[in-house]
């Protein structure tokens, strides 16, 4: 035990350690641990230089370069800011259209549809369990009809537009070109996403029809139809976003995601096609949670992990296909129903992480979703959020400001490691379908969601407002409501869309359908000629469900 | 306290109803409530109010908790009550969870739910609910 000889500087950690920390520590103590992330990764007090591994220049790379760990793009956000796209949907398609408006004009730049519930699970607003569900938690659109008004001054060749849909993407897509067709717009300037990420649905957004082979060979069939006559479409938005939500760690979340996305390269390739011509239009989706860093480490290994998959283990030449693009939301699971003004500050931090993380598109929450669907106020306020990191924070300035941060890429490698060893479980199982069959991603979740709540519980983990730093009341928020009138009035647009369509197209359609569900031909072609004869979505997936069945969960707490 | 004076464990169903496929919470629940000793019969999503009251009656439970955060709770819960009425088993309690507005709690507790726990509530106070409320309904 020695001190140093000078005055100088510490020329090493354990000198510190000796000389400054330890004298400090004495004095005051740090505060009560453990120092971890929101998914109970620990954090260390100091990072430096030697927490990187020698020669790890090549792992970080430049941006726009292999391994994209500090963006796809060599320029980012000097070039382009990324798309504020505001998820959004409620009550009728003419009340979806008019918020769709007022985003619009209030600067958005991308849109994203939320449908309603029935409308997610493939079922028309008369359907019996549809009752009490439609136009609340989304958009209810039965058929074309409903969709055109959706669209209803929007020409769709000059914005871009994501749809949150899954076993019954291939129709709500169908009719959005079907839209794009009556106004003239050609299919090959059509720009957008659907989410179309079945495998999420069993492991955690739990929106499901069909058993999952015959749901992979639906999105192997819009696959190959965007390829031909939809380029610039991305097929599927591969999703930790809901893993999150449902209570995953962040490495969980990374992990199933990617090994969901190792699914659907496989199943491409199984199903014939070319993996440089599919894997360019796969995109993803990520959550954007508290834990500022541990979510700005995660987009950056996620970036890593999948350019080298893409790359080293499927073998594809061109680097679009190395290229993972992304959306990102603000966590609503983190969000209050306690304080709910205290929700604009969690939101604003996370997405200037999901800006630091680099994401190419981003959904900001409003400060009422614990509560009900956004007002326009608090969705104004959330798009402004987005506004002010763009254009007043500075952060947009420079490309991967935070690259070769000591902290930020040791948590990064960190963050990586652990993925890749859950991605190698699922491997051993046989991937990703293996490992959902045998309930492995949804008993992980679980366990981890349950975790959590044993922390917020005992206080080991603050929730502001809600577990300390309560308030004896909250000012009175104004939510928006969804009155019963909207499903009555759904329910009449839908009998007379049924009254003048023709009874004898749609039988043909629907046979179309099943014929190609049976026989494995393309089944969009099919699917878009019934949404042009006004089919409902109802009756487009039943058809389906007769030939494919109906997916049964094995519930595991 | 989970046992009657005749030993038999207080026995819950917790469920989703609707098409609502969000079941963190109600998976949650479900552990806390069988961590804490009781008897837990996990339904799982979608079911209709129905299913649920055929299951519950079918399992002989105690009391019902189910998980709505679509928005649906004022159609989906007060059906659950009128049904275990209409098929002679009213003192079957009903307990919910989830996104319920508070201008929505009154209405649905004057309709027959007996409890609505909304976000914030700690797992803790939902077990102490249970243990003080909720009494086995068999001799």
């Amino acid at each position: 035990m020695s001190r140093k000889g000078s005055d100088g500087p510490s020329r090493s950690r354990k000198e510190w350690e000796l000389n400054t920390l330890g004298p400090s520590l004495a004095k005051a103590p740090e505060r009560q641990g453990p120092f971890s992330t929101v998914s109970s990764l620990p954090i260390e007090r100091l990072y430096s230089a030697e927490d990187l591994p020698a020669g790890g220049e090549a792992d970080l790379g430049l941006p726009g370069e292999f391994p994209y760990t500090r963006g796809i793009h060599p320029t980012m956000y000097r070039t382009r800011l990324w798309t504020m796209r505001q998820f959004s949907g409620f009550g009728s398609a003419a009340d979806t259209n008019k918020r769709f408006h007022y985003l619009l004009s209030h600067g958005q730049t991308g849109l994203s549809v939320a449908f309603d519930l029935p409308t997610l699970m493939g079922r028309d607003s008369d359907d019996l369990l549809a009752e009490g569900e439609v136009g609340r938690e989304g958009v209810a659109i039965d058929t074309l009809a409903d969709m055109e008004t959706l669209f209803s001054g929007i020409p769709l060749g000059g914005v871009s537009t994501s749809m949150t849909i899954n076993s019954p993407a291939s129709i709500l897509f169908a009719m959005y070109l079907a839209v794009a067709e009556k106004q003239g717009v050609p299919l090959e300037r059509l720009e957008g996403t659907i989410q179309n990420d079945i495998l999420k649905e069993y492991i955690a957004q739990k929106e499901w029809i069909y058993p999952p082979r015959p749901s992979l060979r639906i999105i192997t069939d819009i696959m190959a139809f965007c390829a031909r006559s939809v380029p610039k479409w991305n097929t599927i938005s591969i999703s930790g976003y809901h893993i999150r939500e449902a209570g995953s760690t962040a490495v969980q979340e990374l992990a199933f995601t990617l090994a969901d996305g190792i699914g659907y390269v496989q199943a491409g390739i199984e199903a014939g096609l070319d993996v440089d011509v599919f894997a360019p239009r796969l995109s993803f989706f990520f959550n954007s949670h508290n834990d500022f860093f541990e979510e700005i480490a995660k987009m950056r290994a996620a970036r890593r992990i999948w350019a080298r998959v893409m790359r080293d283990r499927f073998h594809a030449k061109n680097p679009a296909s190395w290229k993972l693009r992304f959306h990102t939301q603000t966590a609503g699971c983190s969000l209050t129903a306690q304080q709910p003004y205290n929700n604009v500050v969690r939101v604003t931090i996370q997405a200037l992480a999901a800006v630091l993380g680099g994401t190419q598109s981003l959904h900001t929450n409003s400060l009422d979703e614990t509560l009900a669907l956004p007002t326009e106020d608090a969705v104004r306020i959330a798009l402004r959020t987005q506004q002010v990191i763009a254009e007043e924070s500075g952060v947009a300035n420079t490309v991967d400001p935070l690259g070769g941060s000591y902290f930020v890429e040791a948590l990064t490698n960190k963050v990586e490691a652990d993925a890749m060893a859950i991605i190698g479980k699922i491997d051993a199982m046989g991937g990703i379908v293996a490992a959902i069959e045998q309930g492995f991603p949804m008993k992980e979740i679980a366990d981890a969601s349950y975790l959590y709540q044993q922390q917020t519980d005992r206080g080991e983990k603050c929730i502001v407002g809600v577990n300390r730093y309560r308030a004896d009341a909250d000012p009175p928020v104004e939510i928006l409501k969804i009155p019963l009138e909207v499903e009555i009035e759904q329910k009449r647009r839908l009998a007379d869309v049924r009254a003048g369509r023709s009874a004898a197209a749609i039988d043909r359609d629907l046979d179309a359908i099943a014929k190609a569900a049976k026989d494995g031909s393309n089944l969009m072609p099919h699917i878009l000629q019934a949404v042009r004869d006004y089919a409902t979505v109802g009756e487009i997936c039943g058809a389906m469900k007769a030939v494919f069945g109906e997916y049964r969960e094995v519930a595991v707490f | 306290m989970t046992e009657s004076g005749t030993g038999s464990r207080v026995r819950l169903l917790i469920g989703k109803v609707g098409l609502d496929g969000h079941d963190r919470g109600a998976k949650i629940i479900a552990r806390a409530l069988r961590d804490a000793g009781f008897e837990v019969v996990y339904t799982g999503l979608h079911q209709t109010p129905e299913m649920v009251v055929t299951t519950a009656i079918q399992e002989d439970v105690d009391a019902i908790g189910l998980s709505v955060l679509s928005g649906a709770h004022n159609t989906l819960l007060p059906r659950v009550v009128n049904l275990l009425r209409d098929r002679g088993a009213p003192d079957i309690a009903v307990f919910g969870g989830g996104i319920i507005p508070a201008e929505d709690v009154s209405p649905l507790r004057e309709a027959g739910v007996s409890a609505l726990f909304t976000p914030g509530t700690s797992t803790q106070e939902v077990v102490d609910w249970v243990r003080t409320h909720v009494r086995p309904r068999r001799a």
